[in-house]
C-alpha cells in the first residue's frame, strides 16, 4: 500500500537515536594490575585478538562524525598499547575531547609530555587507597601507590587536568575522608568516590567488597563535608552502591541512548560490563560500521528507549529518567536482563539486594584476583 | 571572589575544558571531563569572550553595547552564569 509509505518513513525517522555524546575505548584488557573488583568482563581478550592501529583511527574517524563529542582511552591499562600516542593525537585532531583513563604505573615524566604534546584533555588517575599497604594488596601489585603518587604530580605539574578516581569498598570505606584530603593535596580538579559496581570481577567478590550500611552512611557523611568545603575548587562525584539504594542508577543514561564502548577486540557494547549478557551477537567495527550499529543494530535496539519495560517500569513516571535501571545488574541477580533492576524497590526482585547486604556484615572471604584465566 | 564582583578579573576556561562548535547537533558545546554543557544562547554569547585576558568588566561592557540593554542588567546576568560555570569546574577567575 503506497498510501503507507510516507506515515512510515516517518516513524523510522522518529526512532533514529540522537547522536551519542561519548565513546569509551577498552584499547586492551593488559594490565600490570589485579583488582578483584575490576569492570572487564571475566573472559579476558588477549593481546593477539586486539584491534591494530589503522583499525582504532577509523573508529575515531566514525565516531566524529556520527557525533561523539568525549573519548575515554581506557582497558585494562590503555599505556600497555605502543600506540596510545598516536590514537590521541588522532582524536584531538577531529576536535574530541581527549581523556585518559589510567592506573599510571607506567606514567613518567617522558610519557606524559608525549600525551600532553599530543593533545590529551584529561587523566584520570585511579587509586586503589590511601595507604601504599592497602592500596598494593587491592592491586596485587607491589610499589603501585608510590608510583601513581608521583604520576599525579606529574600531571599536576604539567598544567592537565587531573581526576583522581577511587573504588571504594568494606577495605577502604573508611578512609573516604583522607581520600578527598589526597585529592585535595594533590591539586585534582576533581575526584570520584565510586563504590563498586557488583557485575563481572566485582559480583564475583562481592561477599569480600560490600561495605555495611553504617560504612556507607559514614562515607556519605564526609562526601557532604567535602563537597561543602572545597565548593568552587574540586568536584566531588560520588556513586553509592545499588545494594543500598531505593530508585536504580539511571545506567549509562539508558541503554544505547549517550553511549557506546569499544572492546579490545572491536566489539561494540552500550556499556562495559554488557557483555556478561547471554543471547547477544555483538556487532564489531571490524565489519560494520559504527553509525550502522548505533542507529540499526538488534543489541542497541534491545533495550533502548521504553517498549521494552516490563511493569513496574512500564507503567512510571520514572521510566524516561531512569530508564529502567542497568541491564547488567538485572541479568546478574535475576538471570532475565529484561527485567526491572532490582535495585528498585518497586522491583518484585528487590529482596535480593537485602540478602546481600547482610553479607556485608560477615566476615570477608579471601579475593579472587583478577588475572586472565582465574575465574574458575 | 566577593559579591561586588570584581570587574578587574579575567575568566578562563579551566584546563581540560573545551568550548566549540558541533557541527552535528548544530549547537555550542562546552566539554570538561565527564562534563558536557549546551549553553543557551546567552551563555554562547559570554562563552565567546571568556579567553583569560578579556576582564569581566570588558565583557559586561562588550554585550551591554552589543544588545543595548542596561548594564546592571548584564552584571548581574554574567557574574551568575560565570559563577555557576566556576562552580561546575569549568571557569576559573
Ligand atoms: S580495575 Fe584494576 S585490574 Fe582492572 S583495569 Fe583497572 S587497574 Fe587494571
Ligand atoms: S519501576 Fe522501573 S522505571 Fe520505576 S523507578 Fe523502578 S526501575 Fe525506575
Amino acid at each position: 500500500m503506497p498510501d503507507d509509505l510516507p506515515a512510515r518513513r516517518e516513524v523510522t525517522d522518529a526512532m533514529r537515536p540522537e547522536p551519542p555524546l561519548g565513546m569509551l575505548l577498552e584499547l586492551t584488557h593488559r594490565c600490570p594490575l589485579q583488582c578483584p573488583y575490576c569492570s572487564n568482563p571475566l573472559a579476558l581478550e588477549r593481546a593477539s585478538d586486539e584491534l591494530p592501529t589503522e583499525a582504532w583511527q577509523d573508529v575515531l574517524d566514525q565516531a566524529a562524525r556520527l557525533g561523539v563529542l568525549q573519548v575515554h582511552f581506557s582497558g585494562g591499562e590503555p599505556m600497555a598499547r605502543r600506540d596510545l600516542v598516536p590514537l590521541v593525537r588522532h582524536a584531538a585532531g577531529l576536535g574530541l575531547y581527549t581523556n585518559l583513563i589510567t592506573s599510571a604505573v607506567l606514567l613518567d615524566a617522558p610519557a606524559l609530555a608525549a600525551l600532553s604534546d599530543a593533545g590529551l584533555d584529561h587523566v584520570q588517575i585511579s587509586f586503589q587507597d590511601v595507604d601504599e599497604a592497602g592500596a598494593d594488596r587491592i592491586g596485587n601489585y607491589a610499589g603501585g601507590h608510590a608510583k601513581k603518587l608521583a604520576a599525579a604530580r606529574l600531571v599536576r605539574e604539567s598544567g592537565l587536568a587531573l581526576t583522581l578516581n577511587f573504588v571504594v569498598h568494606r577495605h577502604n570505606i573508611a578512609r573516604v575522608p583522607q581520600m578527598i584530603a589526597l585529592g585535595e593535596a594533590l591539586g585534582a580538579g576533581r575526584i570520584e568516590i565510586a563504590n563498586v559496581q557488583y557485575y563481572g570481577w566485582g559480583l564475583r567478590n562481592r561477599a569480600a567488597l560490600l561495605p555495611t550500611r553504617a560504612e556507607l552512611d559514614a562515607a556519605t557523611e564526609a562526601v557532604f563535608a567535602g563537597r561543602e568545603r572545597l565548593a568552587g575548587r574540586m568536584v566531588i562525584d560520588y556513586v553509592i552502591p545499588d545494594y543500598y539504594a531505593i530508585e536504580p542508577k539511571g545506567c549509562m543514561g539508558g541503554w544505547g541512548r549517550r553511549f557506546l564502548n569499544v572492546s579490545p577486540a572491536g566489539r561494540v557494547l552500550p556499556c562495559h560490563a554488557a557483555e556478561t549478557l547471554p543471547g547477544f551477537d555483538w556487532p564489531s567495527v571490524r565489519t560494520t560500521q559504527l553509525a550502522e550499529i548505533w542507529n540499526r543494530s538488534e543489541p542497541f535496539a534491545r533495550y533502548r528507549g521504553t517498549a521494552w519495560m516490563p511493569e513496574p517500569c512500564r507503567s512510571c513516571d520514572r521510566r524516561e529518567i531512569d530508564w529502567g535501571g542497568c541491564r547488567c545488574q538485572a541479568f546478574a541477580l535475576t538471570g532475565d536482563a529484561g527485567r526491572t533492576d532490582p535495585a528498585c524497590a518497586l522491583s518484585p526482585d528487590h529482596a535480593v539486594m537485602a540478602e546481600a547486604a547482610r553479607e556485608a556484615e560477615a566476615p570477608p572471604p579471601p579475593f579472587v584476583y583478577r588475572r586472565i584465566g582465574s575465574n574458575l | 571572589m566577593s559579591d561586588a564582583a570584581d570587574e578587574s578579573v579575567a575568566p578562563a576556561l579551566r584546563r581540560g575544558v573545551k568550548f566549540r562548535f558541533d557541527t552535528v547537533r548544530d549547537a555550542w558545546v562546552l566539554l570538561g571531563p565527564e562534563r558536557l554543557f549546551v549553553p543557551d544562547e546567552t551563555a554562547v554569547e559570554v562563552l565567546r569572550l571568556v579567553d583569560g585576558a578579556r576582564t569581566l568588566g570588558a565583557i559586561i561592557d562588550d554585550l551591554a553595547a552589543r544588545f543595548g540593554a542596561p548594564r546592571d542588567t548584564i552584571a548581574a546576568d554574567v557574574t551568575a552564569l560565570l559563577h555557576d560555570l566556576a562552580g561546575k569546574g569549568a571557569v576559573t577567575f
